[in-house]
């Protein structure tokens, strides 16, 4: 148990060196990412460079004591995990009693990871993946297509990555307030309608990409994505499209071989 | 294969090794995005318009299996070097190359994302190992611990993208010669299953939101008309 300070250790800027080590950091945030700890270690591994900071120093009891504490499990999305970087370093350097740590630490995982998963892996990032496929029915050279894809996702990744830290950090265990911003909360399904007109347009192209020019096999190609889908979204939840796809290719291959 | 052919495959295992690394480690800037990651597969081996055609068609599948947190998903990186590579390695017009290509990179995704199970699962073994060190509060356990990670993940890349480079380029020649379909019909082929898998993907993504089915059947509306205007 320890008693809050009186001031913080630090005022409510962190040396850039010290914030620039977090930022590439956060990159690696799940390189040893499991079942049991999940973001865990990651989490106190991005921490580091701040609690440094602590009195005692590297290697002083507060700082052990506080590596200690933030290794165990948690888990949020990655991209918005810097917000709990941020928020838990500034408590720590602020002195915060370590009950309300615990409970940020057990509160935030639940929002943390379901708004970016919202967000970024059932928003933006199948909407990038729409325009990059857009992009690639409409002609596209192979460089066009893979700077549309990797410019507009990463505009998101590392923005998300850096407001996090910064919110966190500056809000410390009131961060909870910055994640109400309308964009987090009415941003996917924004995005979500993007991704259904983008991705509605560009499936078709897409597809005529591949086929070329020429109507000599478009209609059974239609007919044939038509009834896939059906069967595939019927299936939901039994079996994955990805693997039906699989062994339906793999039966072509060896109708083909056989014949 | 002989030992110069084993060779070069050297720098196609290299990309893969990094680009799975991508998928969850370092840095996840969706680099093994199949779109991305064929399309570099094949610019290394002097094609990237072929890459970029297995990629575009992987990336419909790909739209399906998001990586959400502890879910279980295909690993796209190195698989779609393993497909983009084999695509660029064929002649234009070689029947049933596109076919050939796109399942060999699924089926090395399916293994791909099984030997990331099995990463997770020795992760956490190597962490509950240091778990003296961990409770301790010593930063250099915990930053071995990510070198560690950070380090499999990139040695289970190199030897799932060598492994689907080796198995796939020996069985190619075979393949292909014994496929008799029109590479047309075989492109055909890949297009409906990858475009289905595609639709279906993007439904059960936004068909939660108010109103987005209605963006959807526009789109799709739109888009049909575009694509009958280029044909």
């Amino acid at each position: 148990m320890r008693t809050p300070m009186a001031t913080p250790v630090v005022g409510p800027t962190l040396p850039l060196g010290t914030r620039l080590a977090i930022t590439l950091r956060l990159f690696a945030i799940q390189g040893v990412w499991n079942y049991e700890t999940m973001l865990g270690n990651g989490l106190a591994f991005c921490m580091e460079p701040a609690l440094r900071r602590l009195p005692g120093g590297r290697g002083g009891e507060e700082y052990r004591a506080a590596m200690a504490r933030h290794s165990g499990y948690f888990n949020a999305h990655p991209y918005l995990a810097s917000v709990a970087v941020g928020a838990l370093a500034r408590a720590e350097l602020d002195g915060v009693p370590l009950s309300q740590i615990e409970r940020f630490r057990t509160a935030a995982p639940g929002p943390l990871g379901s708004i970016g998963d919202r967000l970024v892996w059932a928003g933006w990032l199948p909407l990038c993946s729409a325009l990059a496929l857009l992009a690639f029915g409409l002609g596209a050279s192979p460089v066009g297509v893979v700077l549309i894809f990797l410019a507009s996702f990463n505009v998101v990744h590392l923005a998300l990555r850096l407001w996090g830290l910064h919110a966190g950090w500056r809000d410390g265990l009131r961060v909870a307030q910055s994640l109400g911003h309308p964009l987090l909360r009415q941003g996917p399904a924004h995005v979500a309608r993007a991704t259904a007109f983008v991705a509605g347009i560009a499936l078709p192209v897409a597809a005529q990409g591949f086929i070329g020019p020429g109507r000599a096999v478009l209609g059974a190609v239609l007919a044939a994505v038509a009834a896939g889908a059906v069967l595939i979204t019927l299936l939901h939840g039994r079996l994955e499209g990805w693997r039906l796809a699989t062994v339906v290719l793999a039966a072509f291959v060896l109708y083909s071989m056989v014949r | 294969m002989t030992p110069p052919e084993l060779l070069n495959l050297l720098p196609l295992t290299v990309l893969g090794a990094l680009l799975a690394l991508d998928v969850v480690s370092f840095p996840q800037a969706m680099v093994s995005r199949p779109i991305v990651a064929a399309t570099a597969a094949g610019a290394l081996m002097g094609y990237p318009a072929r890459g970029l055609a297995i990629g575009a068609a992987l990336e419909f599948f790909a739209l399906e299996s998001l990586p959400f947190g502890a879910s279980r998903y295909p690993e796209w990186g190195s698989a779609a070097v393993v497909g983009g590579a084999l695509f660029a390695m064929t002649p234009d017009g070689t029947p049933a190359a596109m076919t050939i290509s796109v399942l060999a990179a699924l089926l090395t995704a399916s293994v791909g994302g099984s030997s990331m199970v099995l990463l997770r699962l020795r992760n956490a073994r190597v962490v509950r190992r240091q778990q003296a060190g961990i409770a301790r509060g010593s930063g250099g356990t915990i930053a071995r611990l990510q070198i560690a990670g950070l380090t499999a993940d990139l040695l289970r890349g190199a030897l799932i993208t060598f492994t689907g480079l080796f198995v796939f380029r020996s069985l190619h020649p075979a393949l292909l010669a014994s496929v008799t379909m029109p590479a047309m019909v075989s492109r055909a082929v890949v297009t409906s299953v990858a475009s289905a898998v595609g639709i279906a993907a993007v439904w059960k993504i936004i068909h939660v939101t108010e109103g987005a089915r209605w963006w959807l059947a526009g789109g799709l509306a739109v888009g049909l008309v575009i694509a009958g205007g280029l044909l």
